[in-house]
């Protein structure tokens, strides 16, 4: 696939192979935005209905934590730029150092994640049979805004793991590179798809995290 | 010595499982989407035969809902969508544009297995007792009250769906990037830009049915969600999702079928295509309006009157660029030299069978009307005749015009023109009488009905025989071409065309060298012909 001289069938030429491969991710990356989109359809259409509880509810959520966390993942996104530079350059122990911290970053975002889930989960605010709310009378759609966050949190926590391990297998080749494997295309495309998850995060921040009372 | 064809290099199971080559995966999907056509046909014959008697004899109440979802399951999601994009797509795409494969080859295979993975699940569900919602999944009945499979059939069908999504990431990737030199955009067959128009709402609307379905799941799972109105949540909000991605499917079914009526009425008209430039914009036009007009299932559930007027401008909108279609392939017969061959007869019909369907598409895009006909068999008479007098007619067209190239082999004329026309015949007598129905007051998804209806529904049953009949025609007398028809040319129609410059079938790759396009396409000049 990464033979520096020739381009693998179907493809005539390398750049041609390259610009499929743009294509192909920025395609499913639009995918990703409507799969995404559904949920915050759902989120800002019961914030609206429930607009106190939401904002009851937002003040449970971790803000210091979260906002370790919003630096930690754009430290990352930092980081994995850095990465894909380097692919470019086709300097494979820089990229393979790059990606190493990145997936470090990646992993201590999940790590404080697991954290707040732990914590909310203690306090009683997993939606379902043990779900506890003061003030009661605004429990039910409050318990809605901890199963959306819970959902959508999870559901960018699982795109983490997937992140993650296609860094690995990126890092691995990176090891294993001996100058002829160009690992620039597979590179941006891995960064493309690490920037997109970060910038989800950018949305479910100011969602989850600073909708809060006064 | 020439390369050996696609069929015969390699015949080892892996080699026809593990493929990667375009052609034979769109095989692949052949098989698979004919087995699901005759299950969902299986059920549909069920509900025929139930439906002869006003009273319920046959089957009670649970039996005929889960018939009418297994029917609407299987075949939304597991023949028409994957249908002509999938066989024809898949087979022909690359050959039209003079590509060796499709730009991701590993994926399109992953495409067919995880369309195989999400068949099994709803299988499944169906065997292990059936679901009994509708293909709509309507919550909070499907999230809360249903006692049937629910979550078994929503995995079937979320799985099914990153298929489509692969699938239409693969073709976009593809025509983006892998035209043969000189093949510029506007040179392309309209077949193309139709498959690309059906790709955007593949990836963009595909995402969000997934979405909704786990949602679906979750309510269920966990008793806690966004549609159930005991929990806070909202139906209407699942209705919106839905049909958001449920109304462009429509648009998934019947563009693909466009694009093939676009191939074959010029190749038997001798003709060049009528309005190339409006016929590729409109599919385009039809894909992105196809996403401004859900909320039309939705007039008497309770959206606001606003919203209403709107999405009914938006439906009306529609018949713009499928107006434009019917009459730019009108203009393409007119002064032509008309052959009237299979594919060409299965052309004819779907003009004929998708202007009816529209034009009563109209009819229910007018607020005070749809409130008389919503859920009445006027409703199931209009999307049939889109999804099966449209889609189904040009899914047949289709296989026909292109089974020379797919298989080497010709069928007979005869029996194919036979087929076309009791399947044409079939059909009208099956859902004409359905608009009747419908508009008289008979209510959908019920299995028993006061006498008075009796006629019309024995006349129903009676076209879905003759239907039935039609559609089993062409699996003998094309399998039996495989044997004994005989040998087609590389170019058997004297069509114009990339795909019909290659040997039949083609060789692995394709195309012995890199073929170079210098001119549009559709090069027909009225002459006389005679076809092998």
């Amino acid at each position: 696939m990464t033979d520096a001289s020739a381009a693998s069938p179907p493809f005539t030429d390398r750049e041609q192979q390259r610009e499929a491969a743009r294509i192909g991710m920025w395609v499913f990356l639009t995918t990703e935005v409507m799969f995404f989109g559904a949920l915050f359809l759902v989120y800002f259409y019961d914030q609206h209905i429930f607009h106190d509880a939401f904002a009851s509810a937002g003040g449970r959520t971790d803000l210091g934590l979260g906002a370790g966390n919003t630096a930690v993942l754009l430290l990352s996104s930092l980081t994995m730029a850095l990465a894909v530079r380097a692919a470019k350059q086709g300097r494979d122990r820089a990229l393979f150092g790059r990606l190493l911290l990145t997936m470090i970053l990646g992993s201590a975002f999940l790590a404080l994640k697991g954290l707040e889930y732990a914590r909310h989960i203690h306090e009683g605010l997993l939606p379902g049979a043990s779900f506890v709310y003061e003030p009661a009378a605004l429990a039910r759609p409050a318990e809605l805004f901890f199963y959306l966050y819970f959902v959508m949190t999870g559901l960018h926590a699982v795109h983490m793991l997937v992140g993650l391990a296609w860094l690995a297998v990126l890092a691995v080749r990176a090891r294993g590179a001996d100058g002829r494997v160009d690992l620039g295309t597979p590179a941006e495309v891995a960064g493309l798809y690490w920037h997109f998850i970060d910038v989800v995060w950018i949305f479910l921040f100011p969602m989850f995290y600073l909708v809060r009372g006064h | 010595m020439e390369p050996l064809d696609y069929l015969h290099d390699g015949d080892t199971v892996s080699s026809w499982l593990l493929t990667t080559d375009h052609k034979r995966i769109g095989l692949l999907y052949l098989f698979s989407i004919t087995f699901f056509f005759f299950i969902g046909g299986f059920a549909a014959l069920l509900m025929r035969l139930e439906l002869l008697t006003p009273a319920g004899h046959l089957v009670q109440a649970e039996t005929y809902n889960k018939l009418f979802t297994m029917h609407g399951v299987t075949m939304v999601f597991f023949f028409l969508i994957p249908s002509i994009p999938s066989v024809l797509g898949n087979f022909i795409l690359p050959l039209m544009i003079g590509a060796d494969d499709m730009a991701f080859p590993r994926m399109n295979l992953l495409s067919w297995y995880l369309f195989m993975a999400g068949g099994f699940f709803a299988l499944s569900a169906m065997i292990l007792g059936g679901v009994d919602t509708g293909w709509t999944f309507y919550a909070p009945y499907s999230s809360v009250y249903s006692n049937t499979r629910v979550i078994t059939m929503a995995v079937g069908i979320i799985i099914a769906g990153f298929s489509s999504i692969f699938t239409g990431l693969n073709f976009i990737a593809t025509i983006h990037r892998l035209r043969a030199p000189g093949l510029t955009w506007s040179r392309l067959p309209l077949f193309v830009w139709s498959l690309y128009a059906t790709s955007l709402i593949f990836v963009l609307g595909t995402p969000v049915l997934t979405m909704s379905l786990v949602l679906i799941a979750l309510e269920r799972l966990f008793g806690i969600g966004v549609f159930n109105p005991a929990l806070g949540g909202d139906p209407l909000l699942f209705q919106h999702l839905f049909w958001f991605y449920s109304h462009p499917a429509v648009y998934i079914m019947i563009l693909p079928s466009m694009g093939v009526v676009s191939e074959i009425i010029p190749c038997f008209a001798r003709k060049r295509i009528f309005g190339y430039g409006f016929i590729a914009g409109s599919s385009l036009a039809i894909a992105l309006l196809g996403f401004l007009v859900w909320g039309h299932h939705m007039f008497v559930s309770g959206q606001s009157l606003y919203a209403g007027l709107v999405f009914s401008l938006f439906s009306f909108l529609v018949a713009i660029p499928s107006g434009v279609k019917v009459f730019n392939w009108i203009a393409t017969l007119h002064k032509g030299r008309i052959y009237l061959r299979t594919p060409m007869i299965y052309a004819l019909g779907f003009i004929g069978l998708f202007t009816i369907g529209g034009l009563t598409g109209l009819m229910l895009a007018a607020l005070g009307l749809d409130a008389h006909v919503h859920d009445t068999y006027f409703i199931i008479a209009h999307f049939h005749y889109i999804m099966v007098g449209g889609a189904v007619m040009g899914y047949l067209g289709g296989i026909h015009f292109w089974w020379p190239k797919i298989t080497g082999r010709l069928y007979s004329d005869f029996w194919g023109r036979v087929s076309a026309v009791v399947v044409f015949i079939g059909f009208n007598l099956t859902f004409f009488p359905q608009f009747l129905l419908g508009y008289l007051g008979m209510p959908r998804r019920f299995y028993h009905y006061p006498p008075e209806f009796q006629v019309l529904n024995v006349l129903s049953t009676a076209g879905a025989s003759i239907l039935g009949v039609g559609y089993l025609i062409p699996l003998v007398y094309l399998a039996w071409s495989l044997k004994y028809g005989r040998k087609a040319g590389p170019n058997p129609w004297k069509a114009t065309g990339l795909e019909w410059t290659t040997a039949s079938p083609p060789p692995k790759e394709n195309f012995t060298q890199i073929p170079l396009v210098d001119s549009g396409p559709y090069r027909y000049e009225g002459e006389e012909v005679a076809f092998d």
